[in-house]
């Protein structure tokens, strides 16, 4: 592995990987926060909202994230002239956890939905009983009890997530996949040690959060 | 039973590695020690060539025909080694994977816009040049931007984790560089106007440039501030082949199919065809 002892080349490995992390959790929590608020729209007693989560996630679940990304910066930046930095790296980021993060919301938004209907009705009547309004009974009754029956499907999704943030290099960051690119464009004699170090990398640290999120679901799972 | 499980896990996941490992071997020392080299698969009838699929003037792939420069080498290669034109197989390759396709024989041989050098050398080998390309900027007409000093501030595009990208990173920091994975992006982004400059090697700016759609819009500037010899990237052992592919492009040289080669395809937008330097043609190992 003597590509990788090259500073230079290392920088190109630490850096690629960076920008995931990076995305990874700008992205989660863009996702995490858009899902939740599309999970309760579409349980909403009020048709218009409701109309809007479904056709959200029937577009952006259905949509290819590369076309999605590609649509951030040809569409958004170019055409409709959104700048997000004076910065390229910094633009194109940010452009990137866009992307992801409307394309993750409609998984999270189905995750959580589908925790909701693990609530048991009765938790909703007494709650409505009780003279709570329809948002007071989600916020404080049902998401709670929903969010905790699904930590395991939301790992998932930000496993999933996590790996689809390479996308993100088709618009110009250098994520881990655009480096793996340079380093094998670089050193050609060397390629299939870099792509196992590339490819290790994320099954090193994706297989532990599974195993995290697995631990975690049993954990706060809503005995019932 | 949590701790078996996991354990079980691991091993098969070891052992998938290694077998994938393995395989990938055996493909590559097995038609490795075959017939002699390139000019044993040849008198089969049959050859295979690596080309790039996305260069307009190159090497561009429409529906399932392949046409450009790097093309008609790859059918003079053919022909000389006595192939006829309905025995070639093109073969799409991208940058990254054309050793991994020599090295495993998926391919004979690579003509796409493969620039030597040493590093590659290492695992192939290279007939040619057959062409000395250099890096160059892409502008519109109207830009002021002369060569590569003028890029300071200024957004110019290359494609991410290509030996141009890494140039203007290393030796032309004050120019911001936005990178795309493909270079029909870079000039989606530069007829919009979000880069000021494209950058990569001369000869595929001009096959951008002399596409229809962009006729008159863009002008290459003319100022190479690098040396990109094109090389046919073969297997490392086969220096016969290589030898023997020198012959066939010294002999293009000399009746003229080299520079109907070049007037064909990337000498329509109106450039002269270069000179084969026949006296370099003496790279094989």
């Amino acid at each position: 592995m003597d590509v990788f002892s090259d500073p230079l080349n290392r920088d190109v490995y630490i850096t690629g990987f960076l920008w995931i992390l990076k995305l990874t959790l700008a992205g989660g929590v863009g996702a995490l926060v858009l899902g939740v608020v599309l999970a309760a729209m579409r349980v909403s007693p009020i048709p218009v909202l409701r109309g809007f989560g479904t056709a959200w996630v029937n577009i952006f679940r259905n949509t290819p994230l590369t076309l999605i990304i590609f649509f951030c910066y040809f569409g958004l930046f170019s055409t409709l002239g959104l700048s997000l930095a004076d910065d390229i790296d910094l633009n194109n980021f940010w452009l990137g956890v866009i992307g992801v993060s409307v394309y993750t919301a409609a998984f999270v938004c189905e995750a959580i939905r589908s925790g909701i209907n693990t609530v048991p009705p009765g938790q909703a009547e007494a709650a409505r009983a009780i003279g709570m309004t329809f948002l007071q009974t989600l916020t404080i009754v049902i998401l709670p009890q929903a969010g905790r029956a699904v930590i395991a499907p939301l790992g998932s999704i930000l496993i999933a997530l996590c790996k689809n943030t390479t996308i993100v290099g088709t618009i110009g960051l250098m994520e881990s996949s655009s480096a793996m690119k340079q380093l094998i464009n670089e050193n050609g004699d060397n390629v299939i040690p870099i792509f196992l170090v590339f490819a290790g990398t994320f099954a090193l640290v994706l297989i532990p959060t599974g195993y995290a999120f697995g631990w975690l679901a049993n954990r706060l799972a809503v005995k019932r | 039973m949590r701790i078996t499980r996991l354990a079980a896990t691991l091993g098969a996941l070891t052992m998938a590695l290694a077998v994938a490992a393995c395989g990938g071997d055996d493909e590559g020392t097995g038609s490795g020690s075959g017939a002699s080299g390139i000019e044993g698969k040849a008198s089969s009838g049959k050859l295979v060539i690596g080309v790039k699929a996305d260069q307009p003037g190159l090497g561009l792939q429409t529906g399932s025909t392949y046409a450009g420069f790097d093309i008609e080498i790859g059918k003079i290669i053919a022909k000389g080694l006595g192939v006829p034109e309905s025995g070639i197989e093109w073969k799409t390759t991208v940058s990254s994977n054309r050793e991994p396709y020599i090295q495993q024989g998926q391919v004979d041989v690579v003509v796409a816009t493969y620039t030597i050098n040493d590093e590659r050398k290492k695992v192939v080998n290279f007939a040619g040049p057959y062409y000395k390309a250099g890096q160059d900027l892409l502008v519109p007409t109207a830009s002021t931007i002369t060569g590569p000093e003028a890029l300071a501030g200024r957004r110019v595009c290359s494609v991410s984790g290509s030996t141009p990208a890494k140039r203007i990173q290393t030796d032309y920091k004050d120019a911001k560089l936005q990178q795309f994975d493909s270079y029909s992006k870079c000039v989606t982004a530069l007829a919009g106007g979000q880069v000021d400059a494209v950058t990569t090697d001369d000869i595929i700016l001009a096959g951008y440039a002399a596409q229809d759609q962009y006729a008159g819009k863009f002008k290459v500037v003319g100022k190479p501030f690098s040396e990109e010899p094109y090389g046919i990237g073969l297997k490392k052992d086969d220096t016969a082949g290589c030898n023997k592919i020198n012959d066939i492009l010294k002999a293009a040289a000399t009746d003229g199919s080299y520079k109907k080669a070049w007037d064909d395809t990337l000498g329509k937008s109106g450039t002269a065809a270069p000179e084969l330097d026949t006296a370099a043609l003496s790279n094989c190992s």
